[in-house]
């Protein structure tokens, strides 16, 4: 929670340091975010290639579970879609494109903003942190509603670190690597599924 | 638009070929460089007044997204746990 809202307020600083002026011109009008951006990416696929023991637990989970990711991004991108026909100033691809951040704010805001623009990177910033604040929130609702793989799938990407706590006390801790796996996949998928959407 | 990813895939092979090597410091230079773009996101919305303005709309427009995407999910896990459950009996 902490590395959240330390996050957020790194963009408040930018977004009031910009609205009074106080950023030189040369700062915004060049590429500079995209190949700091590339330079991320190379760091995020670091960290992945580099961690052969997650990698390793997975082995031992239940092979029905290896369907919780597809369940959770097939749910999340349906509900984006549909809403889009209510939304009538945003295109299916765009609310889809918002909603493949699944709670993976920082990602895919960067990613949006570098693709579409900084409105609609705003908006993913905006909903994804609700996402997380809602798994958040809501996980002891959702296990009771929705059942017990709710909480993670509403976690979306954040389930292997920052809602991990939370989907342990309330699904239980016998979902440790379930929502391990599932936070790995999403957190992988975001990036390509960003891209995608944000290509129509 | 696919070179980011080209990146991203360039770091796990290389990730994975230096798999024995310990890198402690990867997830700070990560955190450093998301502070950064979060900041260079929040000049360019400081610096586009039509964003400013339109910030009320675009908050519902963010929440009413996030129900629909965390509504659909719920749904979809609510039925996988079912057929979970099922089928272990």
């Amino acid at each position: 929670m902490k590395g959240s809202v330390i996050i957020v307020s790194f963009f408040i600083l930018g977004a009031l340091l910009g609205y009074h002026g106080f950023i030189p011109e040369y700062l915004i009008e060049n590429d500079l975010s995209f190949y700091v951006l590339c330079g991320l990416m190379f760091c995020v696929g670091l960290s992945i290639g580099n961690d052969t023991k997650t990698l390793k637990s997975f082995r031992s989970l239940n092979p029905r579970f290896y369907l919780l990711p597809l369940a959770t991004m097939v749910g999340t991108l349906a509900g984006c879609a549909l809403i889009a026909l209510v939304l009538h100033d945003r295109t299916i691809a765009e609310t889809m494109a918002v909603g493949s951040g699944f709670g993976y704010y920082s990602l895919s805001s960067i990613f949006i903003t570098e693709y579409k623009g900084a409105e609609l990177g705003t908006i993913a910033l905006l909903s994804n942190i609700i996402r997380e604040i809602m798994a958040l929130l809501f996980a002891p609702f959702l296990v009771k509603y929705f059942g017990k793989l709710a909480p993670i799938s509403v976690g979306g990407a954040t389930t292997m670190d920052t809602t991990l706590p939370i989907i342990l006390k309330f699904s239980g801790k016998e979902f440790l690597v379930v929502s391990i796996f599932h936070g790995f996949i999403l957190d992988l998928s975001v990036p390509f599924l960003v891209t995608f959407f944000c290509s129509f | 638009m696919f070179i980011v990813i080209a990146f991203m895939i360039l770091g796990v092979v290389t990730g994975y070929i230096f798999r024995n090597k310990k890198m402690g410091n990867i997830s700070k230079i990560i955190t450093v460089i998301i502070w950064v773009l979060l900041f260079l996101l929040g000049v360019e919305v400081g610096t586009n007044p039509e964003i400013i303005a339109g910030l009320g709309t675009i908050g519902v427009e963010a929440l009413i997204i996030t129900i629909a995407a965390v509504l659909g999910s719920a749904i979809m896990a609510l039925l996988l746990w079912r057929y979970i459950k099922k089928s272990k009996k």
